[in-house]
């Protein structure tokens, strides 16, 4: 299984990713934001950081970058693509998600680890769960309280399409539904903002617990 | 001179009018007698403003050189010592880590967002300079108490202002470019409200071979300007060249506050990683203070070389701007890079590649000066040496101040607490509000506004050990960093509280397992010009010589931040002489690394090193009951400090402790409630003997570390401790949700916490 990680000027957290795709068994290679195809990989991870500054609004300049269109051809085509944080919010602005990330409601960054429970375990990036957890996984961002209209908020539900959510009590940014991650219709492509590529090693202090969304995804045959 | 060149018109000053000028800028009369002499001329307008900043306190040392001099440099594992804009340590496996401190005091009073930012960015600078990534940050805050409301400068709102703009500025800069932040300090005194000092500490990591040098050896090499264009901002004194001659009345008003931009500081640092990585770069030097002129100049004067600069190629903000005004701007996230010129176009590309503008704006020549062109005429020919290395040196004259006496006069060894000594109240709500005081409680709402974990590497962040640990990449090896300060130590006893600081951040890169290579300070004080300030200097540097000599770990490097000075009421007031002391260690495995908080019910719990005693002059609790500042320090005992050090270390690589805290600021009972705290258990412990009760809970005796140990390890652990002739005592054993001191207090632990909790936020948010 390989897995391409996409450099935006910015992507910060696109080394760690990469690690974390290799340390669960999978080989990882960098997608440079300003190539036009997304070359011979099985899935996709857009990764946090601040891509671009953060500058304008968090994933909007990065959405325009020239590999997105591939990778809207590969999610189309039903590749796994998973964005981290400002990968998520890239995602949203792309559409290739619904909603968006607005500030945190205390308005400050927030780094602290968080409860999540997978609420879909049917998607390539949530298979390797055994159950439902609450999984402590760390986030890591200033704009993470994830919004959308009401109507959309109910379809997410209705589809399945709620993929984690904040554990009970453990909502860190004022997040609509408490929902941390969702996915779209066709279950490939999945969005959340914490940080799961950097909760696969025991030894650091956000801990191991998000391995399986790593495992999960290279242990099974691959997807596209 | 016989044939003195000749300068434009706009350039060329009389010599009456280049002293009036200089005198402006800071220059004093004997300093412009030199310059002159240095010459053989009057100085043109760029090259006065080159002058009078790069001889300024700030880039020159000129108070502080005499003193630091006498500071140990040297180990087996130092590659790089004072001098340049790093130091750098061997730390085996083939890798050399960098490290560095660096202050942003006054600007983060004026602007505090952007102070803080564009500090978190020089340092960062400083460390990539040298060729390495930079892994960690570390940032020391010292700030006015705002739980302690008062007139102009403190007031709490004021002080709020201060402090959130700070944290939001530190996060806003590293968050963005990338870097985790792994602890530091958060101090409250209103000795800081006028002036807050904002200090912040940057680690990086690099392959030993891709050490950069910041050298101009190569006749012909060409230097390049990458990073952002030069703009009017962050030009300091000169700004009075403006205003006194060619200003139309607005320039002159102009902010000198530097504006950051993290995300031209990422693409840079990448943009200059690649360069090292592919050979590309024969030498670097970032542009801090002075900008143009002192990167030039520090080139060149490295390797005795001359540079040819012209300034048309500069890639500007402003068209529109004046010679001095580039050669001095200290717009951020720039770099002078040389390279050869078969070199170049791959430069470029690589710039190209990361989106980091350049322009090739001078060549290495023959010689040693420093010539610079606008509008192809000269405009500066001078010694680069004479403006990089040749400034003033001045041995200020020191007086012991007359206020020691006062302090040595108080008796800060027996306040009432109430509860204990036969005094009456209520012992137990005095330690829970002891343990929520500003100083004592939780950082988190500080901390957690920083990134600790970007990068893969954070074994232990903020709050969870007595240092922060990141894992090297690539590697199994890890480091470990603390920073310590104690204004309060060090206003009472420059020399012995200095000799604290800096066993207290051995102690702590030791608690949690490494073995303390280095140090880096950052000497924080008031104006040299009065000889009692000196004074807090010399002694503060005598006490450091001492404790870094005897504990092995050298200074490599740091800053000094001098005129930390608050006018009130027409008086000016200094705040606590503080140096701020940065330890590096390594941990050979980063899996030997040891927290801070208890772990298993049943883990027997030790108190090793010094025994206690009379520990709270300048304490913790002294301010906690508003008693003035007094007392006498005894002195710490550095070869037991040593001895301990090394016991922690083994005991650590032996996989030994579950737990190490030193006991520091708010003694033992503060320890025990950050232990129990962080692990999420507390304990019964037995009072210490030998003192009276309020010493045992509250004193700051230096040398001890509450250490918990599995019982099956117990027997090698006093063995180990036996063996290096470090003392060891039972102070009890892990287990249940409260924190019990015999006989003293029992405290629930979830009252503490949220006593600890909360207190920040109610005060800040």
């Amino acid at each position: 299984m390989k897995v391409g990680v996409v450099t935006f000027p910015g992507s910060l957290d696109d080394h760690d990713a990469q690690r974390a795709v290799e340390v669960c068994g999978g080989d990882a290679v960098q997608v440079w934001h300003a190539d036009t195809s997304v070359g011979d990989v099985d899935a996709i991870i857009l990764p946090g950081g601040f891509s671009y500054g953060d500058y304008l609004r968090c994933g909007a300049v990065a959405h325009r970058a020239p590999i997105m269109g591939a990778i809207a051809d590969f999610a189309r085509d039903g590749g796994p693509v998973l964005g981290i944080c400002n990968g998520f919010q890239v995602l949203c602005e792309a559409g290739l998600l619904p909603g968006a990330l607005l500030r945190n409601a205390g308005l400050r960054f927030v780094c602290r680890s968080v409860d999540l429970v997978v609420e879909n375990r049917d998607t390539p990036w949530t298979r390797g769960f055994a159950d439902a957890g609450p999984v402590s996984v760390p986030i890591k961002n200033g704009e993470g309280r994830y919004y959308a209209d009401a109507a959309t908020l109910d379809a997410l539900e209705a589809n399945g399409q709620v993929v984690f959510r904040y554990a009970d009590g453990d909502n860190p940014n004022g997040s609509e539904r408490d929902i941390a991650g969702i996915c779209n219709e066709a279950g490939n492509v999945v969005g959340l903002m914490p940080h799961p590529e950097h909760a696969v090693d025991a030894l650091l202090w956000a801990g191991d617990e998000a391995r399986p969304m790593f495992t999960g995804l290279v242990q099974a045959p691959a997807a596209v | 001179m016989s044939d003195a060149p000749t300068f434009p018109a706009n350039e060329t000053l009389t010599d009456e009018r280049a002293r009036e000028l200089g005198h402006e800028l800071g220059l004093r009369g004997d300093e412009y007698d030199d310059l002159v002499a240095t010459l053989g001329r009057v100085p043109t307008v760029s090259e006065l403003g080159m002058y009078s900043v790069m001889w300024s306190e700030h880039c020159s040392y000129k108070s502080s050189k005499v003193h630091l001099k006498t500071l140990p440099t040297e180990a087996s594992y130092v590659l790089v010592g004072p001098g340049e804009n790093a130091g750098v340590v061997d730390v085996g496996d083939d890798l050399a880590v960098s490290f560095k401190i660096e202050s942003h005091n006054h600007p983060s009073f004026v602007e505090p967002y952007q102070g803080a930012a564009t500090g978190v960015g020089g340092i960062l600078r400083d460390i990539f300079t040298m060729g390495a990534r930079p892994i960690a940050v570390m940032d020391p805050l010292r700030f006015g108490d705002p739980s302690r409301d008062g007139e102009g400068v403190q007031s709490a709102d004021l002080q709020r202002h201060i402090i959130d703009g700070v944290v939001r500025g530190v996060g806003g800069y590293g968050n963005c470019v990338g870097v985790p932040n792994i602890g530091g300090e958060t101090v409250f005194d209103p000795r800081y409200a006028g002036n807050p000092l904002v200090n912040v500490l940057a680690i990086g990591v690099m392959r030993k071979d891709r050490l950069q040098l910041a050298k101009a050896e190569n006749v012909g090499d060409v230097a390049v300007l990458l990073g952002s264009a030069t703009g009017r901002d962050g030009i300091g004194g000169a700004s009075v060249l403006a205003s006194q001659e060619f200003d139309e009345g607005l320039e002159a008003k102009r902010p000198n506050v530097q504006v950051g931009d993290p995300f031209a500081e990422k693409l840079l640092i990448e943009a200059c990683l690649e360069l090292y990585d592919r050979d590309l770069i024969a030498g670097i030097q970032d542009m801090g203070a002075a900008g143009i002129a002192c990167s030039t100049s520090e080139l060149a004067s490295a390797a005795s070389m001359g540079m040819d600069v012209d300034l048309d190629k500069v890639h500007l903000r402003e068209a529109s701007m004046e010679s001095w005004e580039i050669l001095c701007s200290e717009s951020q996230e720039r770099m002078l890079a040389l390279c050869s010129p078969n070199d170049l176009d791959d430069v470029l590309a690589v710039a190209d590649k990361w989106g980091v503008p350049a322009s090739v704006v001078g060549t290495v020549v023959e010689g040693d000066n420093l010539v610079l062109r606008r509008n192809g005429e000269v405009i500066a020919d001078l010694p680069a040496r004479s403006l990089a290395d040749d400034g003033p040196t001045y041995n200020r004259p020191m007086q012991r101040p007359d206020w020691q006496d006062a302090y040595e006069s108080i008796d800060a060894e027996h306040p009432e607490v109430p509860g204990l000594g036969g005094v009456d109240g209520d012992l137990h709500a005095f330690v829970l509000d002891f343990l929520a005081g500003p100083n004592l409680a939780s950082a988190r709402w500080v901390t957690e506004q920083y990134d600790s974990i970007v990068q893969g590497g954070t074994v232990l962040g903020p709050g969870m050990g007595d240092a922060g640990v990141v894992r090297l990449p690539g590697s199994n090896r890890a480091v470990a960093c603390a920073t310590d300060g104690n204004g309060r130590w060090c206003e009472l006893d420059p020399r012995e509280g200095t000799r604290r600081v800096v066993a207290e951040a051995f102690r702590n890169v030791a608690c949690v397992g490494a073995r303390p290579l280095a140090t880096t300070n950052c000497l924080n004080f008031g104006n040299p010009e009065r000889p009692e300030i000196m004074w807090q200097f010399a002694e503060s540097i005598a006490g450091m010589r001492e404790a870094c000599e005897t504990l092995s770990v050298p200074v490599t490097g740091g800053n000094v931040s001098l005129y930390n000075e608050t006018r009130l009421d027409g008086e000016s007031q200094h705040i606590w002489p503080t140096p701020v002391i940065g330890i590096l260690g390594l941990l050979e495995h980063a899996e030997d690394a040891v927290g801070l908080g208890f772990q298993d019910e049943g883990d027997v719990v030790f108190m090793i090193g010094a025994p206690t005693a009379p520990g709270l002059a300048g304490s913790a609790l002294q301010y906690h009951l508003d008693l003035p500042l007094g007392g006498t320090l005894l002195p710490v005992d550095l070869a037991m400090e040593a001895a301990l050090g090394e016991v922690l270390h083994v005991a650590a690589q032996q996989g030994l402790l579950q737990s190490a805290h030193d006991v520091g600021q708010g003694g033992l009972i503060a320890c025990l409630a950050e232990s129990s705290t962080a692990g999420g258990i507390g304990g019964t412990f037995s009072a210490v003997e030998g003192v009276d009760d309020v010493q045992a809970l509250f004193s700051e005796s230096p040398g001890r570390v509450v250490v918990s140990v599995a019982s099956r390890n117990v027997r090698a652990f006093a063995q180990l401790c036996q063996d290096a002739e470090v003392p060891l005592r039972d102070a009890g054993t892990v287990g249940g949700q409260r924190i019990v001191v015999e006989g003293l207090v029992d405290l629930g632990l979830d009252e503490v916490t949220a006593a600890r909790q909360g207190t920040l936020a109610a005060l800040l948010d």
